[in-house]
């Protein structure tokens, strides 16, 4: 029936095929899941002249190797990612943020992101993917999304529908930046830790650790000292939550984290800084610093001003 | 009702019901949580009711805190009269592959495996929140011969259907997963489906539970 798709040669550490992700459903015990890095995300899109909530492909690390058979198609990859296109004759040096066009027969080989996690893969069409609660995001905890909620394996086909024709060249100008201070706003718990456990919070540096994926990101670093209960009674979580369980290391909630824990909640990540948290990689430093509501939420605005700015240039 | 409210983070209310786990304190966390589904107020993207505790967020481009929380404290809520709630029968079968902590509880309790399921089998619980994972139901009160800690080391993978105890609570493992719960015995009865969009659980917050003990026979016939 459809003539366009994808043969996944290799599929890559985590490739999952991700929206904007699903909301109202934390009751049932479903997080909102979607791209981790929201704002590459929706630049994939508009690369390739979709709408910015369409379906992408999102990987980790060493992204999908895929062969594509079908009539030409455009496709823009978002992030910080080496990647190349095969041809007949000739190899292809790809460049994040452009988009390039794919003819029948090429190869898309995204070998890897460079000092970075995620990366995002955008199609001029629609990838053909079941929905569920109004998202294709893949949720591998609960089965859930396209491709039965299960990642994206070697073998497998992707299908596209409704290839866009006008495959005109897209750009942007646009160089991801790093953070190293993670700003974040007091937790409900706060006062669960010694003093010096909270001056260690904001004062001294945590390494990413490498039991880190999109449910949590482990941290290490000098303990940080409970003085009231090192559990609380279970209640629910967010993106961006720092909890402190009984062996002093943080753990950051991520987009698919379980929807309810019983650990001390030291501070939540302000929403301007999570597209760049989650593309930090294990073994990175990273500090905490504190920052009121107020605050807070002037630089989301900045920040999602910033990301309208950016799509409203391509 | 709320003892108090304050922020989680930049995009989220937490409103404190109370500090002790009880139905009486539960019953309100869930006529807000049902109130305010109702109401479908613009920008709420997502409500956790949990023991004493309701967590509201928001799409912090449409709305803010001091935004929300306004609506919230304006907020009419019913503070008496029935809570809506199913009556549900959970089928659960105790062989010995299924019942994997059984030992290990009878040490713990200092009862016998029968005197467990006496008091398990046939008990009202009450469900006061759904999550963790989809669909997991946190359910209760035990009595207190039945209350016993987490396993000092959790299983890296308590297999899905496991009914399980901790503290005052009973769950059910609706899918495979990491847990801690000591594991009584296994229902074959599916507690999650996904396919079902607009009801995935088939046990809610505010539901009222009986598990009823199966022989092996019934497992595998209820699985077909």
């Amino acid at each position: 029936m459809n003539k366009n798709y994808f043969e996944i040669k290799r599929a890559g550490i985590n490739t999952t095929f991700q929206d904007q992700g699903r909301g109202n459903l934390y009751h049932i015990g479903i997080p909102f899941s979607g791209a981790m890095d929201n704002r590459n995300f929706q630049i994939s899109n508009k690369l390739v002249g979709n709408e910015v909530n369409f379906p992408t492909i999102e990987f980790a690390y060493q992204g999908p190797l895929l062969k594509y058979s079908g009539e030409n198609i455009n496709f823009a990859i978002a992030g910080d990612v080496k990647f190349i296109i095969r041809k007949k004759n000739n190899i292809i040096e790809g460049n994040c943020y452009q988009s390039f066009t794919l003819e029948n027969g090429d190869e898309l080989d995204i070998i890897s992101t460079n000092k970075s996690v995620y990366g995002y893969l955008a199609v001029s069409g629609e990838f053909d993917v079941n929905y569920q609660w109004s998202s294709c995001s893949i949720n591998t905890r609960a089965n859930i999304g396209a491709n039965n909620g299960k990642k994206i394996e070697d073998g497998q086909k992707i299908y596209i529908s409704k290839i866009n024709k006008n495959l005109s060249d897209k750009r942007l100008n646009y160089i991801n930046t790093k953070i190293e201070n993670i700003r974040v706003i007091q937790g409900t718990n706060f006062d669960y830790f010694s003093d010096e456990g909270k001056k260690i919070f904001f004062e001294k540096k945590f390494v990413i650790s490498k039991l880190s994926d999109r449910m949590g990101m482990r941290l290490e670093g000098p303990k940080i000292e409970n003085i009231v209960d090192t559990n609380i009674k279970s209640e629910g979580l967010l993106k961006g939550v720092v909890q402190v369980p009984a062996d002093g290391n943080p753990i950051i909630m991520l987009s698919d984290h379980g929807t309810i824990g019983g650990y001390p909640k030291i501070g939540v990540v302000i929403s301007a800084d999570y597209d760049k948290l989650v593309q930090l990689t294990p073994g990175s430093k990273i500090k905490f610093k504190k920052l009121e509501l107020a605050d807070a939420e002037t630089l989301f605005k900045l920040y999602d001003l910033e990301t309208q700015n950016l799509i409203s240039q391509i | 009702m709320i003892k108090n409210i304050s922020n989680l983070g930049d995009a989220a209310l937490y409103c404190d019901f109370g500090t002790e786990v009880n139905k009486e304190i539960n019953s309100k966390v869930i006529r807000y949580f049902k109130t305010i589904q109702k109401e479908n107020i613009d920008g709420i993207n997502n409500l956790t009711p949990s023991y004493n505790k309701l967590i509201i967020s928001f799409d912090l481009r449409k709305k803010n805190f001091q935004t929300i929380k306004k609506l919230i404290e304006n907020l009419n809520v019913a503070n008496h009269g029935a809570l809506e709630s199913n009556k549900i029968k959970i089928p659960v079968c105790c062989d010995e592959n299924f019942s994997l902590d059984i030992k290990r509880l009878e040490k713990k309790l200092q009862i016998t495996r029968d005197k467990i399921y006496e008091k398990f089998f046939g008990k009202e619980f009450f469900c006061y929140m759904t999550g963790f994972i989809a669909g997991m139901p946190f359910l209760g009160d035990l009595e207190n011969e039945l209350q016993a800690k987490r396993l000092e080391t959790p299983r890296v993978k308590v297999p899905k259907g496991s009914v399980g105890l901790t503290e005052q609570f009973a769950n059910i493992y609706t899918f495979e997963s990491p847990g801690g719960w000591n594991i009584i015995g296994n229902t074959p009865q599916v507690i999650f489906d996904s396919t079902k969009e607009n009801n995935p659980n088939l046990i809610n917050p505010g539901d009222v539970v009986t598990f009823e003990k199966i022989s092996k026979d019934q497992y595998y016939n209820n699985n077909e």
